[in-house]
């Protein structure tokens, strides 16, 4: 990561009162961004949400530059898997839900309302902290996405099915038995099946929710390569309670507690020189 | 060694009731059996009855009943998983949608003569269908809707919320996850719903009593506008009237036999489609 990206992230307050005006101002880093010609892919702006009264999330501004891999860590419950359910409006579907603020992909708010809510969910991909195949075929699982994005030609829809598995790591596991109900794969198989149907529809972001949570060593080893792979096409954030993860993966991380997001810069000096005791509280394994 | 008496005990009584539930399940089938077996014969399934309903076959009842069977069938099932789709996929989940629900759940437990006399208002009457299997079918239809739509409803609550999740994340619509995702992965659940109203429809009599029942008819049902007889009104008509009481019970357990194999049948079909749908997804 060269030094011009990691810049802009950069959010060196030493003292709390500085960082909280850090977090109230509107993100001006995002602006500077343009000047170092890195792209902004996605731009958070005063965001709020709510389940019923509760407020889940407390103003969160930040920013994710195009290609690069965003890390969210933070103690159970504070609101990571809130945070980036919003980032592809999943979080609607809770009812009783409401969101303040703005999302801006590609510089569109994702809430405006003549946004296409599913043309959304098709640019921003996501993984599941639970692989969820469909109770379907191998191959179905990633024809599935193609066809409902309006691709007919079946030539076409099988070549992108190998494709996206192989991008996936998966293709010499399972390329004598695509027509196998892919459930009996195992868990870090489906895991990646459902990341190959991830890519299959072309998403230019890509969010994980605690991808590796319920995988083995070796498939979690796979499944950081591949997102160190897939960084060079996509967009990616990324939840992780695993803090090695984090900082093998990640350029950038951002550390939630309630709701809030505490820092917010790179990777690199989160983890050696956090500016926030409490981040640094979290990330030596003091309280969590 | 008290826990150990008391497993014990408690193993031994549920053992008992299910033993009790299994004999009685084996008697019936024995006794109908038993009484119904000399009234069939190839004349008995194919003929329609003759002199007074004392000789002769069953074979309008039979085919009546299938009729009848059909058509509420045709009639619920769609409406049914439509209605159901709508509540659990589509609705928000208010006060007003729970009242709904609530008020269909209810609706299963109304006795099945006020469907009748229901049916004879809407159907017969109103709509001028006459006593026709249409009526019949509407009205059994009717019957068997709450059970449809319950049975559909829970089947849909049964598919992982995470799977729609995942659709919807790929980019597909609500529509296209419900039709490709939800509804094949319900479709099981749905199924046994139309098992259980199956069985319902082919033995109810009150509500067909009024809306499609004939007492008597030479030939078979022309078109879905003419009356027809039934199976189970069949056995009611030859048990309660008629001048040969000794040949008319013979046939009447000829007919509930022939109704029981019938309901087991159909049953039967639909426990395999839903074996073979789910051995076909789910490994
Ligand atoms: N559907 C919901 N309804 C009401 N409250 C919810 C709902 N989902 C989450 N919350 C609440 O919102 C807060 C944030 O939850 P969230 O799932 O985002 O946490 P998380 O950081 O992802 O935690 P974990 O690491 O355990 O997955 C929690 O206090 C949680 O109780
Ligand atoms: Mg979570």
């Amino acid at each position: 990561m060269s030094n011009n990206t990691t810049k802009k992230f950069i959010n060196d307050h030493s003292t709390e009162q500085a960082k909280k005006e850090a977090i109230l101002r509107k993100p001006q880093v995002v602006s500077q961004n343009q000047s170092v010609s890195v792209k902004t892919k996605i731009r958070v702006e005063n965001l709020n949400f709510f389940y019923g009264n509760v407020k889940a999330l407390n103003n969160i501004n930040l920013g994710v530059a195009e290609n690069s891999v965003t890390a969210i860590i933070g103690p159970s419950g504070c609101g990571k898997s809130t945070f980036i359910r919003v980032l592809n409006r999943m979080n609607e579907l809770v009812p009783h839900t409401r969101v303040e603020g703005k999302v801006f992909l590609d510089g569109h708010n994702i809430f405006d309302p003549c946004c296409d809510v599913v043309e959304i969910r098709r640019k921003v991909g996501m993984v599941f902290q639970k692989p969820n195949p469909f109770a379907k075929s191998i191959y179905e699982n990633i024809a599935y996405g193609l066809r409902v994005n309006g691709l007919k030609d079946p030539n076409v829809i099988e070549e992108k099915v190998i494709q996206s598995l192989e991008k996936a790591a998966l293709l010499s596991e399972v390329k004598d038995r695509l027509h196998d109900s892919a459930l009996r794969l195992s868990g870090g198989q489906q895991q990646r099946l459902c990341i190959a149907r991830c890519l299959a529809v072309e998403p230019s972001v890509i969010l994980f929710d605690e991808p590796c949570a319920s995988l083995d060593p070796i498939s979690t080893a796979k499944i950081e390569e591949l997102i160190l792979d897939l960084k060079k096409q996509y967009t990616i954030v990324i939840v992780t309670h695993n803090m090695q993860q984090a900082a093998r993966v990640s350029d950038v991380t951002g550390f939630f507690l309630m709701g809030e997001l505490i820092e917010f810069g790179p990777t690199e000096k989160i983890f050696t020189a956090p500016s926030d005791k409490r981040t640094e509280a979290y990330i030596t394994g003091r309280f969590g | 060694m008290r826990k150990d008496i008391t497993q014990k005990l408690g193993f031994a009584i549920l053992t008992l009731c299910l033993l009790i539930t299994l004999f009685f399940l084996g008697a019936i089938i024995f006794f109908i059996a038993i009484r119904g077996i000399p009234a069939i014969s190839w004349e008995f399934l194919t003929q329609p009855p003759r002199r007074a309903m004392t000789e002769g076959g069953v074979a309008p009842a039979i085919v009546g009943t299938f009729y009848l069977t059909l058509g509420a069938i045709a009639f619920a099932l769609p409406l049914g998983v439509a209605s159901a789709i709508y509540l659990n996929e589509y609705s928000p989940r208010s006060f007003v949608v729970n009242i709904i629900r609530m008020s269909i759940n209810n609706l299963a437990g109304v006795p099945s003569v006020v469907f009748g006399l229901f049916g004879l208002a809407l159907f017969v009457k109103f709509f001028n269908f006459g006593v026709s299997i249409l009526s019949g079918s509407l009205t059994l239809g009717i019957l068997i809707l709450p059970l449809i739509i319950s049975a559909s409803q829970e089947a849909l609550m049964a598919v992982p919320q995470s799977h729609r999740e995942a659709s919807l994340a790929l980019g597909a619509t609500h529509w296209q996850t419900i039709k490709n995702i939800v509804l094949p992965e319900a479709l099981p659940g749905i199924l046994t719903g139309v098992i259980l109203s199956i069985g319902r429809v082919a033995g109810e009599t009150a509500p067909i009593l009024f809306t499609a029942a004939a007492f008597y008819m030479r030939g078979f049902p022309r078109s879905l506008m003419s009356e027809t007889m039934a199976l189970p009104y069949h056995i009611y008509a030859l048990m309660t009237e008629g001048t040969r009481p000794d040949k008319q019970t013979t046939i009447a357990y000829g007919c509930a036999l022939i109704l029981l194999v019938l309901v087991l049948c159909v049953s039967a079909i639909a426990i395999i489609l839903r074996q073979k749908h789910r051995s076909s997804y789910v490994q």
